[in-house]
């Protein structure tokens, strides 16, 4: 850690620890940070380094292409196009993502919508609705459905609620004193919202819009659906043909290089601004803005988004599994086994991942330091490569020099913790956010060492957090399909491979069960969701 | 409430640990179903699911010997098992198109086929290297919509779609490995500089499916009046609820053109084998008059190319299909990728 960033960490702690504690603070402070964030620093650097090897392998496998043919190949009316789908789908589903989500959210969370607990776990639902599910959904419902406009409607409808679950949960736990005390003041509420609340949903929408970024960068089964063609698609085209893997890698590389605009983005637009506050205290909910005129069209506008993200997908895999077990062959013995087999990688994916972000997430909120950060986003990084440029890097990597992981479980399991380690990095950096520096600076400063305060402070505080984005990672797991076709263990099938299977034949029927079970595991997970972050507040 | 979300948390992070736990303690049926199992044959697949299945389950039956398929598509998994290199894991590989056998070949990872099953396959459907044998055939046909278009309309040639009056009136899976195995065939049999200008002609006119099923069902959606494609497709639809082809008729061109490639799919063991007996009883077995037996009666549709072993009776015989002279061990899909990405295809 450079001099000047270390002075400037301990001054924060140290400053945090004169508001809770006086004086005496700022030795124990002091003491705290040396070897506690050195190590944490070291597991945080591990881990980065792991989640870049993929990349490593991939941008070295891009440059053996050379200057000359890389250029050949990148710079031709077909790259061209690509960029240009795959710009237009980021533009049309990101902003459409914002606009649904917070509007779902403030609507939820601050009018006197009637029934709000019942819209809001509706709206949640299409989380349990894998998006290559609700794809196919809509191929078999609206089949003349394709192109830019069914990939957009699809991805649109599937990862709104990235939006709407942390800009909802912010709302909830926004004391509404602030945006008062604007109003008292003299801002009229527009602006008392634009000051006060604002800044605080900052962080939730900029998150939300690079998860969304992110996956529709990585969304490969969707799009395949929709017969829209993005990088992504075009890398696992490339891949099947499989020959000449180094045009793979280039086509993967400009892939990493618009992942890196994204993320880079995103920092600027999230800002430094600080965000907790010091203790929960007591607070009372926000007033709820009277809907009047305006409760039918809001009621009918939350209709029809449930109606195409849930309704849809949902009555289509019924009616699909209602003719599948009306077949006389129906039998579930493979179904039973493929599922336990997905929750098994699931659950193992989901505390591999949290595992894997908690050094980077702690670093970058107490700490936001240019390591800290280049330390975090680089984990954001191999996210963006459609799991099958990851599930072949590791492939390479562990051929030629870590045979006896090959094809087996825990590559696996790495492949899930490097492909959704942002899903864990988000959520827990939303916990960290609500347990401060000071918190802990003051446990300590009353006498508890480091392990200490964080089982008894941070964790407790962080502890939703956590849950959450192990569920968001387990769910993203069960229906991950590129890396776990490569590098399962041979004789391992899952919910999405055998869907995938199904589908691709358009044997709608027999891909239903597979579909059906996938939406009923997600059902639970994204329940507790719902109460973790919407409720228990 | 914090007490909640402690047990909670516990429960997240116990619950993989005891079901991994008790994956390994059981070790019944469904454990062994998940794991590599050392003593089995391992099987490295990109033939449909169900051909393969069936021979391996009626092989195992046959000799005792355990088998593991691991399924994949043509390409990446030829690609796989040359990166795997002499460590590979896989035994026996079956491909859907030879094209992807002819990588593991040309990268030297293939051993000898035993004498005897050369033999039991048909003249030239086994290459001269006798690296490997053919162990199914499919033949390329042309789907058409019979509300939409007349026989008579239909191109004489699959060059013909090529031409401008084809404009968004075909449709074809040109990503797929099967569709690449077609071209291949014609680059062998019309030459590059023609292949060249049909590819152009292809990314000018045809619409783009997913694969051949998605292909056949927007010919019978009438999206397209025709479509390229395998010949099995359309026969299974047939024999089961006619959902995708109701619509549809097949039109074999014939005469030796390139729209009447057959492909073989391939079969060859591993030089890195350690069950080399075993990989070889296995490829004798498909390749058998019993094995071949076995691929008719799965339903797959596909052509046995066994010594008089008879093909499904609804299908054409493989003399009436009129094939173009094409050497099938020749094949290059380097080349054929080459070509379609610089016709901006791939």
């Amino acid at each position: 850690m450079p001099a000047s960033s270390r002075t400037r960490a301990a001054a924060t702690a140290a400053s945090g620890a004169r508001v809770a504690t006086g004086t005496r603070g700022v030795a124990v402070a002091r003491r705290g940070i040396g070897a506690g964030t050195r190590g944490v620093v070291a597991a945080a650097t591990a881990v980065t380094a792991l989640t870049v090897l993929p990349l490593l392998v991939v941008l070295a496998d891009a440059s053996s292409a050379g200057l000359a043919e890389a250029a050949d190949f990148l710079l031709r009316p077909r790259v061209g196009e690509l960029l240009g789908s795959t710009g237009a789908l980021v533009a049309v589903t990101v902003p459409a993502t914002l606009v649904l989500g917070t509007l779902a959210a403030w609507v939820v969370e601050r009018t006197a919508l009637p029934w709000p607990g019942l819209w809001r776990t509706l709206l949640l639902a299409p989380l349990a609705v894998p998006a290559f599910v609700s794809a196919y959904a809509w191929v078999t419902v609206a089949p003349w459905l394709d192109g830019l406009a069914g990939a957009a409607l699809v991805t649109t409808l599937a990862y709104y609620p990235f939006v709407f679950l942390p800009v909802a949960a912010l709302l909830r736990a926004l004391d509404p004193s602030d945006e008062e005390v604007a109003r008292s003041l003299g801002l009229s509420p527009a602006a008392a919202v634009v000051r006060t609340v604002l800044p605080r949903l900052l962080p939730a929408l900029t998150g939300g819009a690079l998860l969304v970024t992110l996956h529709l960068l990585a969304e490969y089964g969707v799009l395949e659906m929709m017969r829209f063609q993005t990088f992504t698609t075009a890398i696992m085209q490339r891949y099947a043909v499989g020959f000449a893997d180094s045009t793979g890698s280039l086509l993967a590389s400009v892939l990493l290089t618009l992942c890196l605009l994204a993320l880079t983005l995103e920092v600027v637009a999230r800002g430094r601004r600080r965000v907790a506050r010091v203790g929960s205290g007591a607070q009372r909910p926000a007033p709820r803005a009277a809907l009047g005129a305006w409760t039918v069209p809001v009621l009918a506008g939350l209709v029809a988004v449930v109606a195409l993200a849930l309704v849809v997908p949902v009555g289509t895999v019924g009616r699909w599994l209602l003719r599948a077990l009306a077949e006389p062959d129906a039998s579930s013995a493979g179904l039973v086994q493929v599922t336990v087999a997905t929750i098994g990688l699931a659950l193992l994916g989901g505390l591999a991942a949290i595992v894997a972000a908690l050094p980077g997430a702690w670093l970058v909120n107490r700490y936001r330091t240019t390591l800290a950060v280049l330390l975090e986003r680089a984990t954001y990084l191999a996210s963006a490569l459609p799991g099958v440029v990851v599930g072949l890097a590791l492939v390479t990597i562990a051929v030629d020099w870590a045979r006896p992981v090959y094809q087996t479980t825990w590559l696996t399991v790495l492949a899930y913790a490097i492909l959704f380690l942002p899903r864990a990095m988000v959520s827990l950096r939303a916990g960290l956010a609500a347990a401060p520096p000071e918190l802990s600076e003051s446990a300590r400063s009353l006498g508890l060492r480091g392990p200490a305060t964080l089982v008894r402070v941070v964790l407790p505080l962080m502890a939703p957090s956590v849950l959450t984005g192990f569920v968001l990672v387990t769910l993203a797991v069960s229906t991950e399909l590129t890396a776990t076709l490569l590098l399962a263990p041979t004789g391992t099938d899952t919910l999405a491979l055998a869907f995938w299977r199904e589908t691709s034949e358009l044997d709608y029927a027999a891909a239903a069960p597979y579909a059906a079970v996938m939406i009923a595991l997600s059902v639970p997970l994204t329940l507790l969701l719902r109460r973790h972050v919407l409720e228990e507040r | 409430m914090h007490r909640h979300h402690r047990s909670l948390l516990a429960a997240a992070v116990v619950l993989p640990l005891a079901l991994s736990a008790c994956g390994g303690a059981s070790g019944g049926d469904d454990a062994e179903e998940f794991e590599a199992e050392p003593g089995a044959l391992q099987i490295y697949s990109s033939q449909h699911r169900n051909v393969t299945q069936a021979w391996a389950e009626a092989f195992t039956e046959a000799t005792g010997i355990e088998t593991q398929v691991r399924e994949g598509q043509d390409s990446s998994m030829g690609h796989m098992i040359v990166e795997e290199g002499d460590a590979s894991p896989a035994d026996v590989f079956l491909t859907e198109n030879s094209p992807a056998m002819t990588v593991v070949e040309r990268a030297g990872l293939l051993a000898p086929v035993a004498e005897g099953t050369a033999a039991q396959v048909r003249d030239g459907m086994a290459p001269s290297s006798g690296l490997w044998t053919s162990v199914a055939a499919r033949s390329t046909v042309l789907v058409y919509n019979t509300d939409l278009i007349d026989e008579d309309e239909l191109p004489a040639s699959l060059m013909d779609l090529a031409d401008p009056e084809w404009d968004g009136r075909w449709g074809a899976a040109p990503g797929g490995a099967d569709f690449q195995a077609i071209v291949a065939g014609m680059v062998a049999d019309q030459g590059e500089e023609a292949t060249s200008a049909w590819l152009d002609g292809l990314a000018e006119n045809a619409e783009v499916y997913q694969n051949n099923i998605a292909t056949m069902n927007a010919v019978n959606a009438g999206e397209v009046p025709v479509g390229i494609m395998y010949h099995y497709y359309w026969y299974r639809d047939q024999a089961a609820d006619k959902e995708g082809s109701a619509n549809t008729a097949l039109h074999y061109f014939g005469g030796e053109d390139p729209g009447a490639f057959v492909s073989l799919s391939a079969g060859g063991v591993l030089a890195s084998s350690d069950m080399a007996d075993e990989a070889q009883q296995f490829l004798a077995y498909v390749t058998s008059p019993e094995g071949q037996q076995v691929l008719v009666e799965s339903g797959s549709m596909e052509y046995a190319v066994g010594v008089d072993v008879a093909s499904d009776p609804a299908l054409p015989t493989l003399e009436e299909l009129e094939a173009p002279p094409v050497d099938p061990f020749t094949l290059d899909s380097d080349q054929v990728v080459d070509l379609m990405t610089d016709a901006g295809i791939l």
